[in-house]
């Protein structure tokens, strides 16, 4: 077992995935995420983020996507043409962009569906306590319906959820999506504490960069169903194309200017 | 206790438990509403079946009762895993229209092949259960409603603890509510549609039995299944408590309609007076007393 050091908690290496038998999404991604670790995947809207993480988690299927290329690895297992419920057992649990939580069940019900999958239930009782300790607002909220409690609270929901699992690895999707900066860096520094207390591992697909690059260790960049550029965290939040493009920042590392914004959208335009 | 009064509490107590009854048939139909989203037109018939299967192993087979009522119970659970596994697995994400359309289908084939099958004409059920009435005052309560009622009770509360308090029922309960999600968390989807056919197969059954026993048992015996909708509109089509308010309701309305209005009319208010009550329910509060409103955010 001497390739156990080496070998990536999970690798996903030249996958594709075609959509309705035409729409080629990803054109060849390959990426690793070590044990233990947090990998950001950045990526404007569209660029395949979020169909990266299904391929991995198994839930394509439900929206008629396919792998028709590649190999998905988790501890060395192939995972790929799984059944999701299979790859959660495996340790592999996602959560979902626009923080799905079941509306109508109670914020602790909810919770508890996160440990579905496992069949001792003294555990769920304990890890519910964990979920609470990491979340407190949660246990206050443990009786209203999840479709009631505020944005944050729900985005919470989900992350506790997935933790009810037990996971190794948590695909984490765009967890600031419409949530106020405050919140973002209350979670954020969140899922930071479970990386390190709980050795939780980490693929966290953002569009919000900045906060991405904060807690990872290292970052992969996609554009248009490819990995365009990788490299650790401080590498690529110094990088001056990312700088440019995905923290909004100038070469001399000022905020650049709306004024330049907009010519420089308008003078784009008028190439294409 | 003056003639009226107690004329009205006998309407009230009879239109309360033969509503529990009521109430026992549309938990069917609220079970696989709210796990599949699939609307049951075939309720009614589910119920016939388990008439005729009982009644045909009793009367027909000369079975003993206990066989019976095993035999209607494993085949009705039986028939509503295929039928999920064979037809509705594959309706899954079509147009709504679609299930209720095949659910008619269904109805259809299910009146024609009882009487074909196990036996045509009508055959009473009996059931070991005294035929006078208890008399509580002024108040007479048949036997069997009052066992009807007890049966329904029971169930009722056995699937209301299911869902609120079992890692099974909550896992059903976040399956109806978000079917993808609920994938994501490890939930395997499809075999919960299974379980909540089953389930209806289980309470058919019960239904069929009882109801079949207060009937007798022929094709007419699936019109009970038409009272579901006054009763599921009313209580909201996808709660086990609003099962049985809607129930109730409907079985008290249809009795003070027969004891007061059949008078002067000559009768058939009965059948009619509970829809009367869903289609303004149905203008004032469309997702009925208990059921679950879309909550939107915005």
């Amino acid at each position: 077992m001497a390739s156990d050091a080496t070998r990536p908690l999970l690798s996903v290496k030249n996958v594709e995935v075609i959509y309705d038998h035409v729409i080629l999404v990803l054109k060849g991604v390959s990426l690793s995420v070590p044990e233990g670790g947090i990998v950001a995947l950045l990526g404007a809207n569209g660029a395949g983020k979020s169909t990266t993480l299904k391929a991995i988690s198994g839930l394509l299927r439900t929206e008629r996507g396919e792998v028709t290329k590649g190999v998905i690895e988790f501890r060395g297992d192939p995972t790929l043409r799984r059944d999701p419920s299979e790859v959660v057992r495996r340790g592999i649990v996602q959560v979902m962009e626009g923080r799905h939580v079941f509306e109508h069940l109670t914020v602790e019900e909810n919770l508890l569906t996160g440990a579905y999958t496992r069949r001792d239930g003294h555990a769920a009782q304990r890890d519910l306590d964990l979920v609470y300790r990491y979340f407190p607002r949660l246990a206050e909220r443990r009786g209203f319906a999840a479709g009631y409690v505020s944005g944050g609270e729900q985005q919470m929901v989900a992350i506790g959820r997935a933790l009810m699992a037990r996971p190794t690895l948590m695909l984490l999707d765009e967890p600031s999506m419409g949530l106020a900066p405050m919140l973002v860096k209350e979670i954020f520094d969140i899922v930071a504490r479970l990386n390190r207390e709980e050795g939780l591992a980490v693929l966290l697909a953002e569009q919000n960069a900045t906060m991405a690059l904060r807690v990872a260790q290292y970052g992969y960049v996609m554009e248009n169903g490819r990995i365009v550029l990788d490299g650790d965290a401080r590498t690529i939040s110094e990088n001056e194309d990312i700088k440019e493009f995905y923290l909004g920042l100038t070469g001399v590392g000022q905020r650049k200017s709306y004024r330049d914004v907009k010519h420089y959208r308008r003078r784009k335009r008028w190439l294409s | 206790m003056s003639d009226d009064l107690s004329f009205f509490f006998l309407l009230m107590s009879n239109g309360l438990l033969i509503g529990l009854m009521y109430s026992l048939i549309a938990l069917g139909f609220v079970l696989v509403y709210k796990a599949t989203d699939a609307i049951n037109f075939a309720q009614g018939e589910f119920v016939m079946i388990a008439g005729f299967v009982t009644a045909g192993a009793l009367m027909v087979w000369g079975a003993p009762l206990w066989v019976a009522v095993a035999l209607a119970l494993v085949s009705l659970v039986a028939f509503g895993f295929v039928l999920e596994r064979v037809m509705l697995r594959r309706l899954i994400g079509r147009p709504v229209i679609a299930v209720v359309m095949a659910t008619i289908g269904l109805a259809a084939i299910l009146r024609g092949v009882g009487p074909f099958v196990i036996f045509s004409g009508t055959k009473p059920l009996p059931l070991p259960i005294r035929d006078e009435p208890f008399m509580l005052g002024p108040i007479f309560i048949p036997p069997i409603q009052l066992l009807g009622a007890g049966v329904s009770l029971a169930f009722l509360a056995g699937f209301g603890w299911f869902f609120l308090k079992s890692r099974k029922g909550i896992a059903m309960r976040a399956v109806a509510d978000n079917q993808q999600v609920a994938m994501a968390m490890g939930i395997d989807v499809e075999r919960y549609f299974g379980v909540a056919w089953a389930m209806t197969g289980v309470v058919s059954a019960l239904g069929g039995i009882l109801w079949g026993n207060l009937l007798g048992v022929d094709v007419n015996l699936a019109l009970v299944g038409f009272k579901v909708f006054p009763v599921v509109i009313l209580g909201g089509l996808d709660s086990i408590p609003g099962a049985i308010i809607g129930g109730l309701i409907v079985g008290v309305v249809e009795n003070i309609a027969a004891g007061y209005v059949d008078p002067y009319v000559g009768g058939g208010t009965k059948d009619f007076a509970p829809y009367v009550l869903m289609i303004l329910a149905l203008m004032i509060r469309p997702y009925g007393i208990f059921g679950k409103r879309i909550i939107e955010r915005v």
